[in-house]
C-alpha cells in the first residue's frame, strides 16, 4: 500500500502555501501609472478588441481590459463603489450607463460636442460612441417587408399569435419600452404588453437567437437590433433566410440607441481616460464601428456601412437620452404585465 | 459511529472553520444585499409568478437527477466491474461531457434539434418531414442537462465502486447469492453514499444553471436571478431571490443527509488493495457495447461534430481564426491550481464530517453546497463586494479568483472525498494512533493515500468545472486573463459562431489530457 509520511505531506504544504503567496504578490495590481488605462468593456473582445490595440499604438499608453457583460460589469462598478480600479467604463447600451451615472464624472464640453444632443447623457457625463437601431427581423420565406405593418402596434393583431420572438430580460428592449412610455404613455404601452402577451410570443434570452430562430422559420419575425443580422450575413451568406424591416411609420419600434463610456470619478489616470474617449469618436475608431460592427457613426460625418439603412431613412422618433433613461420604470411595466418575474 | 465521541484536532476543526467563514461571504453578502432595500422586496418575491417558476425548477431537478442516475449506475458498473472492451477509453469518453459549457450545448441542440435544425433537414429530403416536436420547454432543458450532468454520478459511482472492499460481495455469493441478488442487495446499498453524493451535484448543478435553460426557454429560479442582475439595477431583487434559492437547495442537501442515514460503508478489514473479480460479460458484450457508444455519441460525438462543422464552415467562409494558445494554458493552469485547492479545503471538512460529526460538522457541510447551487454571478459580486472593500491588495488578483473557484466548487470536491473517507474504518486509524502517531501523522499515512480515488474524482470534477466556469471567472479574473471559456463567449454572445466553435473544441480537448492521465493512472 502506498503511504505518503507525515514529513512529505508538511514538506509540500509548504510548498503549495509558498506557491499561492508568490502567485499573490505577483499579482498586485499598478495604478496611478501615467501610461497606463484600465478599461470595463462590456462591449466583447472580437468586436473591440482590435480598437484597443489601435488606441495603444497611436498613444502609447498601456491599455488593460476587462471584458464582460454590460450589466454584470455595470454591477460589479456598484458594488466596487470608490474602490474600483476601472478608469473607463465602455457600455454596451444606455441602460448600463445611466445604471452608473453616479459613480461618473463630467465630461469636457468638447468631448461632448462630437456627437448630436440625443447622443449624451442628461447630465453630461457619458457619451455615446456608436448607435444601434431597432428593428424587425423577419422569415424572408415567408413574409416580404409588404406583409409588415407600419409600427410595431400591428404586431397585436391575433394573426401574429405563436409567430413572434422577444426577448424582455435584454436591456435594449427595455430601453424601446422606456421609449414606448415617452411616445405613448403608460397606459397604451402597458397595453401593447398585454396585447403582445396574449400573441403568445416565444420569449428568447439575446438578440442573437431570435435572428437565427427567424432565419430557420421558428417564428416569423422578431424585435431585435440591427447589426446582428450584418454578422449573420458576413459568416453565413446571402442565403441566410431573414432581413431587417425598419418600421415604415417609425415610432418607438425605430428608435436609435448608443454605446457609449464614461470616464469614472475615482480615476486615477484622468488625461488617458478623456483621451480614449476621444479616440473612440476620432474618423479611424467611427469607420471601425462602421466597417466591423455595422452600427451608425455618431461622429466624424461617415456614411454607414453597405446595406445598412442609413440613419435619415429610419423615421426614429425624436427623443433625448434624458427619455430613455428610466429603466426602473420600465421594469417595474413589464413586471406588472406579467413579462419578466 | 466510532469516532463520533472524541471532540475534534485542532489540525481538523481549525482549518474547516477557516474553510466556513469563506462559504459564508456570499450568503452575508446575499442578506446585507436583501434587506439594505426594506419591505418590499418581500412582495416582490412573494408572487404568483415566482410560486409557478418555482414548481417549474423542482420539476426539472427531479427529472434531471433521476435521468441522471439512470444513465450513469451502468456506465460506472460496467467500466469498473466487468471485461466491457476499452473499459478505459470509455471511462474517460463518460466523463467529458462535463467540460461542455451548457450555453454552448444549449446553441448545439437548438442547431441540431430545433425547428429546421440539422436532423429536421436531413430527414426533409428523404421523408418530406417538415416539422419535429419542438425542444424548446421542459423536454430540452430535461435532456441538455441530462446528458451534460450525469457524470457527475458517473465519477462518485466509479469512485466507491473502486472502493468497495470485494468481500462483501464475495460473502454474499459465497453464501448462494447470485450475481443479480448480490448487485441490488449488497453492491447498489453499498453505492448509496456514492449515488447520493453525485445525484445531489446533479440536482444542485441542475438549480444553478442558466444557459441551457435560458436557451432553450424553460424559465427557472436561477432564470429568474439571472433577469435581475440583467438590468444591473436591481441587486436587491437578485439577492433575494438567490436567498431564496439557497433555502431550497438546503432542503435538497437535507434530503440527501437524510438518505444516508447511519449505515456504516467500510468494512472491518484494513486493505481493499485487491481488485473484485471481473464479471464476464460474454455475449451481453454487444448491448454493452453499444449502451455506452450511444451515450458517448449523443453526450460527446455529436456536439464536437457539430462545432467541427461550424468551425469547418467559418474556415470556407474566410473567418479570421485567433490561435488561443494562451487562452488554453491560462484555463489550464488556473483549473489544475483551483480544483487542487478545492480538494485541500475539503479535506478538513470532509474528515469533521465522517470521523468527528456534531455541531460544527453539519452546519460546514450543509453551507458547502452553497456556493455549487448559486448562480456564478451571485458568488462572483459577493467577493467583488468584500474584496474592493477589505482587501483592495487582493481584488482581481488569482488569489481571490480561486477563492471564488473554492467557494463555488467545493462541494463536488468534498462529496467524492467524502464518500472515500466513509469507506476507511476509523479502527485503521485508531490502529495507527494507538501506535503513537498524531492524528496529521495517523491521517497523512493511512487514510490519505486510502482515499485516493476519491480524492482524484474530486480533483477531476473541480477541474471540469473551472474550465468552464463563466460569470465568476470574467468579473475576478485579473485584467487580461484570457480563457477558453471567456473566448468562447466572446465570441459567441456576438453571434460569431465559428470564432467560438474553435476555444469549444479545444476545451473539451484540453480538458481530456489531464483527465485521460488521471485514469490511466488508476491501476484497475
Amino acid at each position: 500500500m502506498p503511504t505518503i509520511s507525515p514529513k512529505r505531506f508538511a514538506i509540500w504544504g509548504l510548498v503549495a502555501s509558498l506557491l499561492i503567496a508568490m502567485l499573490l504578490s505577483a499579482c498586485g495590481g499598478s495604478d496611478g501609472d501615467s501610461r497606463s488605462l484600465t478599461v470595463y468593456s462590456g462591449r466583447s473582445e472580437t468586436l473591440v478588441g482590435p480598437l484597443m490595440q489601435q488606441f495603444e499604438d497611436a498613444t502609447g499608453i498601456d491599455v488593460s481590459v476587462k471584458y464582460a457583460g454590460t450589466p454584470q460589469l455595470a454591477a460589479t462598478l456598484l458594488e466596487e463603489g470608490d474602490n474600483t480600479p476601472a478608469d473607463v467604463f465602455f457600455a454596451q447600451d444606455p441602460g448600463g450607463l445611466s445604471a452608473v451615472a453616479d459613480l461618473f464624472a463630467p465630461l469636457p464640453e468638447s468631448t461632448l460636442k462630437m456627437v448630436p444632443q440625443w447622443a449624451v447623457s442628461p447630465t453630461g457625463v457619458w457619451v455615446g460612441v456608436s448607435g444601434r437601431a431597432r428593428t424587425v427581423v423577419y422569415n424572408t420565406e415567408r413574409l416580404t417587408p409588404e406583409d409588415l405593418p407600419e409600427d410595431l402596434t400591428g404586431f397585436t393583431d391575433p394573426k401574429w399569435r405563436g409567430l413572434i420572438g422577444w426577448a424582455p430580460t435584454n436591456s435594449s428592449f427595455q430601453t424601446m419600452v422606456t421609449a414606448m412610455r415617452a411616445v405613448w404613455g403608460e397606459t397604451e404601452t402597458l397595453q401593447w404588453l398585454k396585447d403582445i402577451q396574449a400573441n403568445d410570443p416565444k420569449v428568447y434570452p439575446n438578440n442573437t437567437s431570435i435572428v437565427s430562430a427567424a432565419a430557420v422559420g421558428e417564428i416569423n419575425v422578431g424585435l431585435v437590433n440591427h447589426y446582428y443580422l450584418h454578422r449573420f450575413l458576413a459568416e453565413e451568406g446571402d442565403s441566410f433566410g431573414a432581413r431587417n424591416y425598419h418600421p415604415s411609420a417609425g415610432g418607438p419600434g425605430a428608435i436609435v440607441m448608443v454605446s457609449g463610456v464614461g470616464i469614472l470619478s475615482e480615476s486615477d489616470n484622468t488625461e488617458n481616460a478623456k483621451r480614449f474617449v476621444d479616440f473612440l469618436l476620432s474618423e479611424e475608431a467611427q469607420q471601425y464601428f462602421v466597417d466591423e460592427t455595422f452600427e451608425y457613426p455618431l461622429a466624424a460625418g461617415i456614411p454607414v456601412a453597405a446595406g445598412v439603412t442609413p440613419l435619415s431613412d429610419l423615421n426614429n422618433p425624436d427623443l433625448s437620452s434624458a427619455d430613455l433613461a428610466d429603466l426602473e420604470g420600465t421594469q417595474k411595466l413589464l413586471r406588472e404585465a406579467g413579462v419578466i418575474p | 459511529m466510532a469516532g463520533g465521541r472524541t471532540t475534534p484536532p485542532a489540525v481538523i476543526w481549525v482549518p474547516a472553520v477557516f474553510v466556513g467563514a469563506a462559504l459564508l461571504l456570499p450568503l452575508v453578502y446575499l442578506i446585507v444585499r436583501t434587506f439594505d432595500a426594506g419591505g418590499d422586496v418581500w412582495d416582490l418575491l412573494f408572487r404568483q409568478k415566482v410560486a409557478a417558476i418555482l414548481g417549474r425548477t423542482i420539476l426539472l431537478v427531479i427529472t434531471v437527477t433521476a435521468g441522471s442516475i439512470v444513465l450513469a449506475l451502468p456506465l460506472a458498473w460496467l467500466t469498473t466491474r466487468t471485461d466491457l472492451p476499452f473499459r478505459r477509453a470509455w471511462i474517460v469518453l463518460s466523463a467529458l461531457p462535463l467540460v461542455i459549457p451548457s450555453y454552448v450545448a444549449g446553441f448545439i441542440v437548438i442547431a441540431a434539434l430545433g425547428p429546421r435544425g440539422m436532423l429536421q433537414q436531413s430527414l426533409d429530403g428523404p421523408f418530406g418531414i417538415d416539422r419535429l416536436p419542438d425542444i424548446h420547454g421542459f423536454a430540452g432543458a430535461m435532456l441538455t442537462l441530462t446528458f451534460l450532468s450525469f457524470p457527475y454520478v458517473f465519477l462518485t459511482v466509479r469512485a466507491a465502486l473502486l472502493r468497495i472492499d470485494p468481500a462483501m460481495e464475495e460473502s454474499s455469493r459465497g453464501l448462494g447469492h447470485g450475481s443479480w441478488t448480490t448487485f441490488f442487495f449488497v453492491t447498489l446499498p453499498l453505492l448509496r453514499p456514492g449515488i447520493a453524493a453525485g445525484g445531489l451535484l446533479v440536482a444542485l448543478y441542475t438549480l444553478s444553471d442558466f444557459g441551457a435553460v435560458s436557451l432553450l426557454r424553460y424559465e427557472t429560479f436561477t432564470w429568474a436571478i439571472f433577469v435581475q442582475y440583467e438590468s444591473a439595477l436591481d441587486r436587491t431583487l437578485g439577492a433575494g431571490l438567490s436567498l431564496s434559492l439557497v433555502v431550497l437547495a438546503l432542503a435538497i442537501v437535507g434530503l440527501e443527509v437524510f438518505s444516508r442515514g447511519r449505515a456504516r460503508y467500510y468494512s472491518s478489514s484494513s486493505s481493499v488493495s485487491r481488485p473484485p473479480a471481473r464479471v464476464r460479460l460474454g455475449r451481453w458484450r454487444w448491448p454493452a457495447l453499444a449502451f455506452c457508444a450511444a451515450i458517448v455519441a449523443v453526450s460527446l460525438a455529436a456536439p464536437m461534430s457539430i462545432l467541427g462543422y461550424w468551425v469547418a464552415r467559418g474556415i470556407s467562409a474566410g473567418e479570421p481564426f485567433n490561435l488561443v494558445w494562451e487562452a488554453v494554458g491560462n484555463s489550464v493552469y488556473i483549473a489544475a491550481l483551483a480544483a487542487a485547492a478545492a480538494v485541500i479545503a475539503a479535506l478538513p471538512v470532509a474528515a469533521l464530517s465522517v470521523r468527528y460529526p456534531g455541531v460544527l460538522s453539519g452546519p460546514l457541510e450543509r453551507l458547502s453546497y452553497v456556493g455549487f447551487a448559486l448562480p456564478g454571478i451571485a458568488i462572483a459580486l459577493a467577493l467583488v463586494f468584500f474584496g474592493a472593500r477589505y482587501a483592495p491588495p487582493l481584488y482581481q488578483t488569482t488569489g481571490l479568483l480561486l477563492l471564488a473557484y473554492v467557494v463555488l466548487f467545493i462541494s463536488p470536491a468534498l462529496g467524492a472525498v467524502r464518500t472515500s473517507f466513509l469507506q476507511i474504518s476509523p479502527r485503521i486509524e485508531e490502529a495507527a494512533r494507538s501506535l503513537g502517531n498524531s492524528p496529521l501523522r495517523a491521517f497523512a499515512s493511512v487514510t490519505l493515500p486510502v482515499a485516493r480515488p476519491g480524492i482524484f474524482a474530486g480533483w477531476a470534477l473541480v477541474f471540469l468545472l473551472v474550465m468552464k466556469e463563466l460569470p465568476a471567472t470574467l468579473i475576478l479574473s485579473p485584467i487580461g486573463f484570457n480563457t477558453l471559456a471567456t473566448s468562447i463567449w466572446s465570441a459567441a454572445s456576438e453571434a460569431f459562431f465559428a470564432r467560438a466553435a474553435l476555444p469549444a473544441l479545444l476545451l473539451i480537448a484540453a480538458s481530456a489530457i489531464p483527465l485521460t492521465f488521471l485514469m490511466l493512472r488508476e491501476r484497475r
